[in-house]
């Protein structure tokens, strides 16, 4: 089944023809643009953990031999290097997606709020 | 090598540990009652009037996901097992960037109190709020009997009560606390009882971790030379304990991954922020907590066995065995009183955990169930907290009805156990409601549904429940069909499977076009959601 964009409308909301404040801000290419933006980048920074994640888990599971490696005559194992790894990935993403988001994608959402807010 | 001589059952002084907990409670209580307002209305009672900072929403987020099985859990796993322990913290503490990156911020945009809001957004409500409702009852109900029956296995330990009568008082004791934080505090009262608490466990935990690298002179390499030299098992390897069951370990951490972000007592934590940058400051300041908490005990971990009087074997072999390696070695380094701080940390995380999970069970079912399925969204004036408050009540009963019975039963898998449900019977529609646009009530119902009874099946068939020295029934009674103890690595794909058969088994509804242009454009910009209330 093929989806139509122009569904007529149940009862109780407006006629097809006038669109309600949400949807004429969702319709804006303003709106598709920080969409487009957003969604790259939480997406992008998804896959990157959860790849590096999976790396890891499937070497402590199936490489042990390598995870067991100690680390130029010390205590310190390779595995206990990546796990720590593990850590300081999770708080660079982090701050990656914070800065980002307060700088790139705060102003032109809350600008489309307070759009639709006029509009409501 | 190592002799077996079990060390004295009883360490330090139960009058001691006993008299700061009760402290604890005795504090916790005033500001609960100095906080709370008299009758609330359920923006109150639910979310704090959704006041609280980014911050302090952090610190008790912390305080809310650090339970008793990430504080002695995993510490005693380290102990034991070593490396292997070390692999569950970093699956608890990267899914919260799934939390970060994919969830808090449109959640908090798009709903107002419970997780069922933003299912239901564009669904059909009543099936989609009530199949909302009952995973958050059962993930809740779970992880609440895990925490309760670890609350008995303390006692033995940590007040020197060993008979039944004396373990199932102090469970009633501890369910009774909770249910006063609840009922008179609300979510305000919760949430500062969360956030003591969070503040107590991590200065607790790393004046232990100063204390232990202290000794090896911050040299962790020696550190670890010794909690190896002190076991029979080589504790800086991985292979441990999955070494020959690699396949469930892969299962374990995509439970823990994608668990998180589903749980029903996390989610309604970003509500208690006026907005979505308070949200996403909440998740970057729970991240750096928990994330250095868990470095912590890595080296609480290690240095149990280096420590402890008998090293690992010592350690497996105390009352309330591996889960006695921080309490232990809290006594080796710092006598006492050091014991006593960390044996009423112990407690009061079991308490705040609880009283976070009694408030999100009982939010759920007045909300979703009662609100909006029963009353059909028009509840009279009044009787929404009502029947949240006889909830709470109701629940926090069957906690310590629960927690008695399942005393000295091996409990831990049912944590493991909650995380899987939630990213099998939540996440996957979360993520769909709020990213796919086709994505309809069928698709919901299967995915929540699905996820919920292939997950509950795959347990009950599972070497958690029967067939094994470890498991629940013990070795002697076998119906272990499914190979793995955690059914993640099935249950989670076939959730996300189901939610797409059922979205196109299921026919398009009317209002779909309008409700996902409001979804999506509030999720993203914060429009038309519910801001801070005034004072």
């Amino acid at each position: 089944m093929s989806a139509t964009d122009d569904i007529p409308s149940g009862q109780g909301s407006p006629p097809a023809d006038s669109p309600t404040a949400y949807q004429e801000v969702q319709r804006s290419p303003e709106f598709a643009a920080l969409r487009r933006r957003w969604r790259r980048f939480i997406f992008t920074l998804s896959a990157v953990f959860l790849v590096w994640f999976l790396v890891y888990v499937l070497l402590a599971a199936y490489a042990t031999g390598f995870m067991n490696t100690t680390i130029g005559g010390s205590n310190i194992t390779v595995g206990l290097i990546f796990g720590l790894l593990q850590f300081v990935s999770t708080f660079v993403i982090a701050t990656v997606y914070v800065r980002y988001a307060d700088k790139h994608l705060d102003p032109e959402a809350e600008r489309l709020r307070l759009l639709v807010e006029e509009k409501l | 090598m190592i002799t077996a001589a079990a060390p004295s059952p009883e360490v330090g002084t139960p009058a001691v540990n006993i008299s700061i907990f009760v402290l604890f409670v005795v504090v916790t209580l005033v500001i609960v009652y100095r906080v709370s307002r008299g009758p609330s209305s359920a923006s109150d009672y639910y979310t704090a009037g959704h006041n609280f900072t980014g911050p302090q929403n952090g610190i008790a987020i912390s305080g809310d996901y650090l339970s008793a099985a990430s504080f002695l859990g995993i510490a005693g796993a380290i102990a034991v097992n070593g490396y292997d322990g070390f692999l569950y913290s970093i699956g608890f503490l990267v899914a919260w960037l799934t939390a970060l990156l994919l969830v808090a911020e449109l959640l908090r945009n798009t709903g107002r109190y419970t997780m069922g809001d933003v299912l239901a957004f564009r669904m059909r409500q009543r099936p989609v709020r009530a199949a909302a409702a009952v995973s958050t009852l059962v993930v809740s109900l779970f992880y609440l009997l895990a925490q309760m029956a670890g609350a008995g296995g303390l006692v033995a330990l940590l007040l020197g009560i060993n008979s039944t009568v004396g373990k199932s008082l102090v469970i009633a004791v501890v369910g009774a606390v909770m249910i006063v934080y609840v009922l008179y505090g609300g979510m305000r009262g919760t949430t500062w009882v969360q956030i003591i608490k969070a503040t107590l466990l991590v200065v607790g935990t790393a004046v232990i971790t100063v204390w232990v690298l202290g000794i090896f002179g911050f040299n962790l390499s020696a550190l670890f030379g010794a909690a190896d030299a002190s076991s029979s098992k080589e504790l800086i390897n991985a292979g441990n304990q999955y070494g020959k069951k690699p396949l469930d370990f892969i299962s374990l951490a995509l439970a823990l991954v994608l668990g998180t972000a589903g749980l029903p007592h996390i989610l309604m934590r970003f509500y208690t922020v006026p907005n979505a940058k308070e949200a996403r400051r909440s998740v970057q300041w729970a991240i750096w907590i928990i994330g250095i908490f868990y470095l912590f005990t890595l080296v609480v971990g290690y240095g149990a066995p280096a420590l402890v009087p008998g090293g690992a074997q010592a350690i497996a072999n105390a009352p309330g065995k591996e889960n006695a390696a921080a309490p232990l070695l809290a006594y080796a380094v710092g006598g006492t009183l050091l014991l006593g701080i960390i044996a009423a940390v112990a407690f009061a995380t079991i308490l705040a955990v609880v009283a976070g999970l009694t408030i999100t069970a009982s939010a759920s079912f007045a909300h979703d169930l009662y609100a909006n399925v029963i009353k059909e969204g028009r509840p009279e004036p009044g009787m929404e907290v009502k029947v949240a408050r006889r909830t709470a009540l109701v629940i926090g009963a069957l906690a310590i009805i629960g927690g008695i019975l399942a005393l000295g039963q091996n409990v831990a898998f049912l944590v493991a156990l909650a995380f899987a449900i939630a990213a099998s019977a939540n996440l996957p529609t979360l993520l769909y409601s709020l990213f796919w646009k086709r994505f309809n009530t069928t698709g919901s119902l299967f995915s929540m549904y699905g996820g919920l009874a292939i997950c509950l099946l795959l347990i009950v068939f599972s070497p958690a429940v029967s067939g094994s020295e470890t498991s629940m029934l013990g070795a002697d009674v076998d119906f272990a069909i499914f190979p793995l103890s955690n059914p993640g690595i099935v249950s989670i794909p076939a959730s996300f499977l189901l939610g797409i058969i059922g979205t196109y088994v299921g026919r398009r509804e009317p209002a779909d076009e309008e409700r996902y242009a409001e979804m999506e454009v509030r999720s993203m910009t914060g429009a038309g959601s519910e801001g801070a209330t005034a004072h």
